[in-house]
């Protein structure tokens, strides 16, 4: 049966059955079936969240100051950005404004995980959907050497010796049998297309990058104690800075600062040296491969992010751009405001859980969730052991978040998709020396490829910026401000007995919002939508599909046995299934309909 | 099974010879705060033990375990993962995924039977049939049960696998429990904290490849070597507490100065941990040190001892052990009981002194 999506796709599910459980290279659970036709193309796609955890009705009744650390708890990779989000939101209600120096220290650290988790999405949880590690064996160490040179002469670690010792450990460790990672991987499908110089140039990376990105998140440790899960505070920063004087070992003093500031410069010159000239030289191997475009083109959502003062959110004062694009036009963007009630709602008539009224969209604010797992009279299997899923019915974790009832698209390439339709300076030279580096009209960015893309060059921005934060940083301190923190509100008897706010960043993944109703000094209401809600949403009752289910539409795959393209495109939003799927009510009602056994 | 190799002849294939590979058994050593004796110990088991299979599943977690696991400095990730160990599932890094993914389970637990490691990331929940997390169509209490079943010993990586952690917490929907709760015929070893540390990840590891036995566990499973004290014994600012000299207000003075966070609701004082030793990420800093207190992550239920910034009150023990135990007590109910702080604090400094003076409690220390 073949049906027309509203938002201009075109469904047809009766060819075979592909079934992707689990999705491997994520954060979280998340499961995956298409229908292919006699061609091996992609004609449906079914993308589920298979994970809940209920985190909001915890919070409820817990102190709103604390509510950064269980949020934290969210998501282990994007570590930090749940809290920062927590902490705005509670700064929000209560009409907190932060101290300079820990506006700079909290852009420092959020730009920090953009730029760690932008490096370990391409080289831990992406890189092996485009090379082959294996075939990497076959490549010419004196070769793979001169591509190193030719495609970044500043990378220091490109010596023929250094290829082949790592050849060798890589050899080793495949002729001994346990292939431990690589095992069951698809390293004979022609979907590979990296030359063997390629594969290990790009393996050597591999091995690079996991060596530094423990390096990166040091300035989470000097700030927040520890990564992952670093801490936060309501009104500021924990850590103090003491320059000098006397003191702590702990505070932020100059050595503290040296460290901070060579960790920026690693940051920077890996970005560049490393990560940017990877994306460039695998891109131009897969150029002709640019499917999985899927919303890009046609709806975008962005919140901004990164205030050049504190707790100012007007679009002009952020680095991040915010802004939605709709209806594929991007002659137009308009004004997000995440507080109107009819911008933003969630739906659940495809997932599991129920509101009053079918069709129904709620404002976080108003959100509601209560748990209904079931699966629809065409799923085949069990309840416990689902073989296909029923996506005319209920089928997903994950709620479908719409703004202005349009599903949309969030991340790296919608912020940068924003801020190039609105003419932002550095993205727009950003995107249009990559695309004249790499020969490609401006249309390559609505894909799969355009989307890992603008992660490496938004992880090039976001390395200048922290070194714009550091220098800010340094220049308040000279000019004799050391406060990190502001307590005027600190004591709960100074709060009003009642107030509400709104949090928002841009994640690594996408826009980020925590919805906050604060009552008698506790939590009343808790309410996140996240970036992984919007990508990886079920359809609505209007029939329009998400982000990941557009993304994979249409795309020819050369062994349909072999999920080497499904993973390829859903990895390139770096879903994140723990921050997607965790929504719940206000009211405590939910609680009766789960069944304690 | 013949053509598996040692790591011995994975690290000499990879051109290392005996004296750079005896080298690596001396840092090892080190790392492990071992002394020389050892060496030829680590030496011997990795010139004859294949890379252990390790079977690293995930259910209602944030991944932050994994997270902590790769930023480990000393081994490097990297080296457990080519040349340590042999990480045959993992959904969070393996190429694979659905079906072949699923074979490769299938298969270490064939192949390996009764002799690879079950690292568990996170918890299973067991309302709606466990279908709050769901792994290849089926619950994945299923998933844990059957790699359970053959393995041959189950590491239960951070709070969530431990005790519970955030899903857990009050009131706790999807009814989320700790491994041990579903899995009760296997020896399981306790890591907790939210993240564990990277290098008491791998030292258990490592601990376990080259001694080829468990580590020592205390009464809660957990390994001793890293849980045995609490953060409040070995904390720096130890003398601040211990002189009374407190931050009573984030960014005043005293926290400028580095003075103890206790007041400030600091969970040190009853959390067992290594952070104040081994501290984070290669040792470049810990929570107090960069001044917030500890939240306790790695104590049962941490969630939900009231608010992070609440000052604990049932304080019983203070770094001397066992005899100091009825005097922390005693101070620790003048505390409570709301006796300005300033004099609970020099009944402890002359408790303190007192039980420092006796001459058995040398030893404890140490």
């Amino acid at each position: 049966m073949v049906i027309q999506t509203p938002n201009g796709f075109s469904l047809d599910n009766s060819g075979r059955r592909i079934v992707v459980d689990p999705v491997t290279r994520i954060e979280g659970h998340m499961r995956c079936e298409v229908n292919v036709d006699e061609n091996g193309v992609i004609r449906n796609a079914v993308s589920t969240g298979t994970m809940w955890r209920g985190l909001e009705v915890i919070l409820r009744g817990r102190d709103p100051r604390d509510a950064w650390a269980f949020t934290e708890r969210i998501c282990g990779v994007c570590t930090g950005t749940h809290a920062l989000t927590s902490v705005r939101a509670v700064e929000d209600a209560l009409g907190i404004t932060i101290p300079e120096n820990a506006n700079s220290i909290r852009n420092m650290m959020q730009l920090n995980l953009e730029i760690h988790d932008h490096v370990v999405h391409f080289y831990h949880l992406h890189a092996l959907d485009w090379v082959n590690p294996i075939n990497a064996l076959r490549a010419d160490p004196r070769a793979t050497s001169e591509l190193q040179q030719a495609v970044s002469p500043s990378h220091p670690m490109s010596s023929p010796g250094y290829f082949r010792d790592v050849q060798a450990r890589l050899r080793a460790f495949v002729e001994s049998g346990q292939l431990g990672l690589f095992k069951n991987g698809y390293w004979d499908n022609p979907a590979y297309k990296l030359p063997p110089e390629a594969d290990l140039m790009a393996t050597v990376h591999y091995l690079e990058a996991l060596d530094l990105q423990k390096e990166i998140v040091k300035v989470h440790t000097i700030f927040g104690g520890k990564n992952p899960h670093p801490n936060w505070l309501v009104g500021g920063v924990p850590c103090p800075i003491n320059m000098h004087s006397t003191g702590a070992v702990g505070a932020i003093n100059m050595e503290r600062l040296n460290l901070v500031s060579s960790i920026i410069q690693k940051c920077t010159d890996f970005v560049n040296n490393v990560y940017i000239p990877d994306v460039v030289a695998i891109g131009g191997f897969y150029k002709t491969w640019l499917y999985g475009g899927g919303l890009s083109s046609k709806a975008c959502l962005a919140y901004g992010d990164i205030p050049e003062h504190p707790n100012n959110f007007d679009p002009a004062q952020l680095y991040l751009p915010r802004g939605a694009i709709i209806n594929g036009n991007l002659n137009e963007v308009h004004e997000v405001d995440v507080r109107d009630p009819e911008q933003i709602q969630e739906f659940v008539d495809h997932s599991w859980y129920e509101y009053g009224q079918p069709g129904q969209g709620k404002h976080p604010w108003d959100g509601e969730t209560s748990p209904r797992y079931e699966l629809g009279p065409n799923a085949r299997g069990t309840r416990t052991n689902i073989e296909e899923l029923d996506e005319a019915a209920k089928y997903s974790w994950i709620k479908a978040p719409r703004w202005r009832g349009h599903a949309m698209e969030v991340g790296p390439l919608a912020r940068y998709i924003v801020g190039y339709a609105q003419g932002h300076e550095d993205i727009t030279n950003q995107i249009n020396g990559l695309l004249r580096t790499m020969d490609l009209p401006v249309e390559a960015l609505f894909s799969t490829l355009g989307r890992t893309a603008a992660r490496a060059l938004e992880a090039e921005y976001c390395a200048r910026l922290q070194r714009h934060f550091f220098d800010k940083l340094v220049a308040n301190i000279r000019n004799g401000d050391q406060s990190t923190a502001n307590v005027a509100k600190w004591d709960p008897s100074t709060w009003p007995r009642e107030a509400r706010g709104v949090g928002m960043t841009e994640a690594p993944r996408g826009a980020l919002g925590h919805w906050i109703s604060i009552k008698d000094g506790k939590i009343e209401n808790y309410q996140c939508v996240v970036p992984t809600t919007w990508n990886g949403s079920p359809r609505d009752a209007q029939g329009n599909i998400g982000a990941f289910e557009a993304s994979l539409m249409d795309t020819p795959m050369e062994r349909p046995d072999e999920p080497v393209e499904i993973l390829r495109t859903l990895h390139s939003f770096d879903p994140c299934l723990a921050c997607s799927t965790h929504v719940m009510s206000p009211d405590g009602q939910e609680l009766t309909s789960v069944k304690v056994r | 099974m013949s053509q598996i190799e040692t790591f011995y002849d994975v690290m000499r294939k990879q051109g290392i010879t005996r004296r750079s590979f005896m080298k690596y058994c001396s840092l090892t050593a080190a790392a492990l705060g071992l002394g020389p004796a050892f060496v030829p110990k680590i030496a011997h088991a990795m010139e004859t033990l294949p890379r252990t299979p390790v079977i690293w599943v995930h259910g209602l977690e944030c991944t932050c375990c994994s997270e902590s696991f790769i930023r480990s400095a000393h081994p490097l990730a990297g080296d457990v993962v080519l040349s340590m160990i042999s990480l045959d599932y993992d959904d969070t890094l393996m190429a694979a995924a659905g079906h072949q993914a699923e074979a490769a389970l299938r298969d270490t637990i064939e192949r390996y039977r009764g002799n690879y490691i079950l690292a568990v990331e996170g918890n299973p929940p067991l309302n709606e049939d466990g279908m709050y997390c769901i792994v290849g169509g089926k619950p994945f209490v299923e998933q844990l049960r059957e790699a359970a079943e053959h393995a041959k010993a189950i590491i239960s990586w951070g709070a969530c696998a431990s005790y519970g952690c955030v899903q857990a917490a009050h009131p706790n929907p999807t009814r989320a429990v700790p491994v041990h709760q579903v899995i009760t015929d296997k020896p399981i070893i306790r890591v907790p904290g939210c993240p564990p540390i990277a290098e008491v990840m791998t030292g258990v590891i490592t601990y376990m490849l080259t001694f080829d036995r468990l580590p020592e566990l205390d009464r809660q499973g957990r390994p001793a070597m890293f849980y045995g004290q609490r953060i409040h014994d070995k904390c720096y600012r130890r003398p601040h507490f211990d002189a009374g000299q407190f931050v009573e207000s984030w960014d005043d003075d005293n926290a400028r100065r580095g003075y103890c966070l206790y007041k400030m609701g600091c969970k040190g004082p009853t959390t067992y941990n290594a952070c104040s030793t081994i501290r984070w990420n290669e040792g470049v800093s810990f929570p107090i040190q960069s001044g917030h207190g500890c939240i306790g992550c790695s104590e049962d239920g941490f969630w939900d001892q009231g608010s992070f910034y609440d000052r604990v009150t049932d304080l019983t023990q203070f770094g001397v052990e066992a005899n100091a135990d009825q005097v922390g007590m005693a101070a620790a109910g003048a505390v409570a009981g709301g006796i300005a702080l300033h004099t609970a604090i020099s009944a402890l400094r002359s408790a303190q002194k007192k039980v420092q003076d006796r001459p058995s409690t040398a030893k404890e220390e140490a």
